[in-house]
């Protein structure tokens, strides 16, 4: 009898393999969990795109939620989403944008030529933020509650169909 | 003749190979460090840190800006005296377990690491087993009954083969 159950074990071992492998083709390769989630939102001070004067630090997250969306001049699919958070942008949450690696005076006129959903823009030319943040591709958005902790993170640009999804996690933290 | 030729062929492709590879190191690889020990660090810890926008590939051989930034930060960390747990931590801590490619021992990991040593110990068991059964296995002798039987037919076959 013990016998004929070793004999199952290598039908056994590969079940558990097709199970783990099956499993794999539906998994997204891209996808990386964020270190950040539950982290609080990490301290920086710089000045805004807007004004190179004027300085603002993580602060600027407390006291209301704020979606936190890594854009730049010179990534196009940036341009793709910014009517996805122009509409985020009427939905009674803050945004602010990193405006990540970049130029003032590009970055500037990526804002008139394809809206303006923010409230603020971080201007960070040398990317030591988006290092903080563990930014890897633009755009990236961060969902920040109103304690400064990140609660979400969305990787890549937000398609039309997905700022449903987004807005639903914003209800979830409010 | 052809084969000479063939085999020159072989060795000035390899050749090339090998020096396109060269190039490709020296392009990405151009930090220098006074200290070769800290050379040695700054090379093992590059490659041994993933690149989070590339699927399978070490930060030391990763075009992607990411990467490049974070050479930088490993060069000054190292610069700045920190030891190479605090600086994959560091990684680890922004960018995700997923660019350390040894994983940090913890609740979810522990399957991962303990499962080959288990799948180890396990063979050591059933080699173990296989030994033993056939160190007890016993030799034994004929019986009287069987021995003739046996003779009969060993006679029978050749009889037949003559």
């Amino acid at each position: 009898m013990m016998r004929r159950l070793l004999l199952l074990l290598p039908f056994l071992v590969f079940l558990g393999l097709a199970f783990f492998l099956y499993r794999g083709l539906s998994l997204d390769p891209s996808a990386r969990e964020s270190a950040l989630i539950g982290q609080a939102f990490p301290a920086f001070t710089l000045p805004t795109l807007e004004d190179p004067y004027t300085e603002v630090d993580e602060s600027l997250l407390r006291g209301q939620m704020s979606l936190v969306n890594v854009w730049a001049s010179w990534c196009p699919t940036c341009k793709e989403e910014m009517p996805q958070l122009l509409a985020l942008s009427e939905r009674g949450i803050q945004m602010v944008g990193i405006n990540y690696k970049d130029t003032r005076d590009l970055g500037r006129q990526f804002l008139e030529e394809f809206g303006k959903p923010f409230e603020v823009n971080i201007f960070d030319p040398a990317g030591d933020l988006g290092f903080e943040l563990g930014v890897y591709g633009v755009p990236e958005t961060f969902l920040v509650d109103a304690n400064g902790i990140v609660r979400y993170k969305h990787v890549g640009y937000i398609t039309p169909a997905q700022v449903d999804e987004v807005m639903a996690e914003v209800e979830k933290w409010r | 003749m052809a084969l000479t030729l063939k085999i020159r062929c072989c060795v000035v492709i390899v050749l090339l190979m090998a020096s396109f590879q060269s190039m490709a190191d020296t392009a990405i690889d151009a930090r220098h460090f006074e200290d070769p020990v800290m050379a040695e660090r700054y090379r093992d810890l590059t490659a041994s840190l993933r690149c989070p926008k590339c699927d399978a590939q070490a930060i030391d051989s990763s075009d992607s800006p990411v990467a490049a930034d974070m050479r930088e930060r490993v060069a000054l960390m190292l610069h700045e005296g920190r030891a190479d747990k605090e600086i994959l931590d560091f990684m680890a801590n922004r960018f995700g377990e997923f660019v350390l490619y040894n994983p940090r021992l913890d609740g979810r990991t522990w399957l991962l690491w303990a499962l080959p040593a288990a799948l180890v110990a396990g063979g050591a068991l059933v080699v173990i087993a296989f030994v033993r059964a056939r160190r007890h296995r016993r030799v034994r002798p004929l019986s009287e009954e069987e021995r003739t039987r046996l003779s009969s037919l060993i006679h029978r076959h050749r009889e037949r083969s003559e």
